[in-house]
């Protein structure tokens, strides 16, 4: 079980610059057909200065590092039963390809329901570049006992 | 994009309709999201968790419910989005994406549009629902 103490605990942080080629290779994955996403003129010409990161990618920028569930694995939940349960963004200013930004989450809530057969577990994680915070995106994580839920 | 002037509450966004998710797809969307869970991948991890198949993962439907508000907006105009994820999608399952206004204020001199995001497969199901609050002047 995840204590309620871990409430308030920083997780490790993430830097990471953002590839063109990465954001075209997510446009494709979405099937994403608009130029805007892929082409670095049709881009400019809207004014952007590089191809704009999109609405969701930066969910994807703390799990590209190594163990990104270690310390949810460190709390000993089984990775295999946690589930996505819901995630939200709030925008400041868009990030676009070239830009380092830095991700630093903290774990905001813990509780559960059914009796402890599902954990919840809610991380904010601030989004900044060169200091200036551009997001913020909370999710929420859902633990699920299975052995628990059978014994309700 | 749309004419912003003309939107009011109750306007519907064109309806994005996906095509059958496919295996491929869900590796394609692990590498380039950054999102490895072999749940969505490997049937025999998918297995050993007491599932029947491997199923997408959630932020490839919030993907598409991203392409539909870009499509309707520039993207600087989105303030916030969220979903709650309601059921998992199958494999093979196609989503529609859609969205509409349910409200309308101004705050600190901008008017705020209020949307209600839905994703619902070819059977009924909501896999997604959600919303998001988007800039209109």
């Amino acid at each position: 079980m995840i204590p309620s103490s871990a409430v308030g605990t920083p997780l490790p942080p993430t830097s990471a610059v953002i590839e063109r080629g990465r954001l075209r290779f997510f446009a494709e994955a979405i099937g994403e057909t608009d130029p805007l996403y892929t082409d670095l003129e049709t881009a400019r010409a809207a004014g952007y200065e590089d191809l704009p990161v999109p609405p969701t990618f930066l969910f994807g920028l703390e799990l590209d590092a190594p163990a990104p569930f270690a310390w949810l694995f460190d709390f000993g939940v089984d990775l295999r039963f946690i589930l996505h349960g819901s995630q939200r963004f709030n925008y400041e200013s868009l990030a676009f390809a070239g830009d380092e930004l830095l991700l630093t989450p903290t774990i905001s809530s813990v509780y559960e329901k059914r009796g402890g057969a599902l954990e919840f577990v809610v991380v904010d994680t601030v989004v900044t570049r060169r200091s200036e915070r551009i997001a913020m995106f909370t999710k929420t994580i859902v633990v699920r006992h299975p052995e628990l839920e059978a014994a309700r | 994009m749309i004419n912003l002037d003309v939107v009011t509450v109750g306007t519907e966004l064109p309806t994005l309709t996906l095509a059958p998710i496919s295996r491929t797809t869900l590796a394609l969307f692990a590498g380039a999201s950054g999102d490895h869970n072999p749940i969505h991948l490997d049937l025999d991890v998918a297995k050993s968790a007491g599932l029947d198949d491997v199923f997408a993962q959630g932020m490839l439907s919030m993907a598409y419910l991203g392409r539909l508000l870009t499509s309707w907006v520039p993207q600087e105009r989105i303030r916030s989005f969220d979903v709650r994820f309601a059921a998992i999608t199958p494999v093979h399952g196609a989503p529609t994406c859609t969205g509409r206004v349910t409200s309308i204020e101004i705050i600190d001199n901008e008017r705020l549009a209020t949307l209600e995001l839905t994703v619902t497969l070819a059977d009924g199901v909501v896999t997604l629902s959600g919303g998001a609050v988007i800039a209109i002047d």
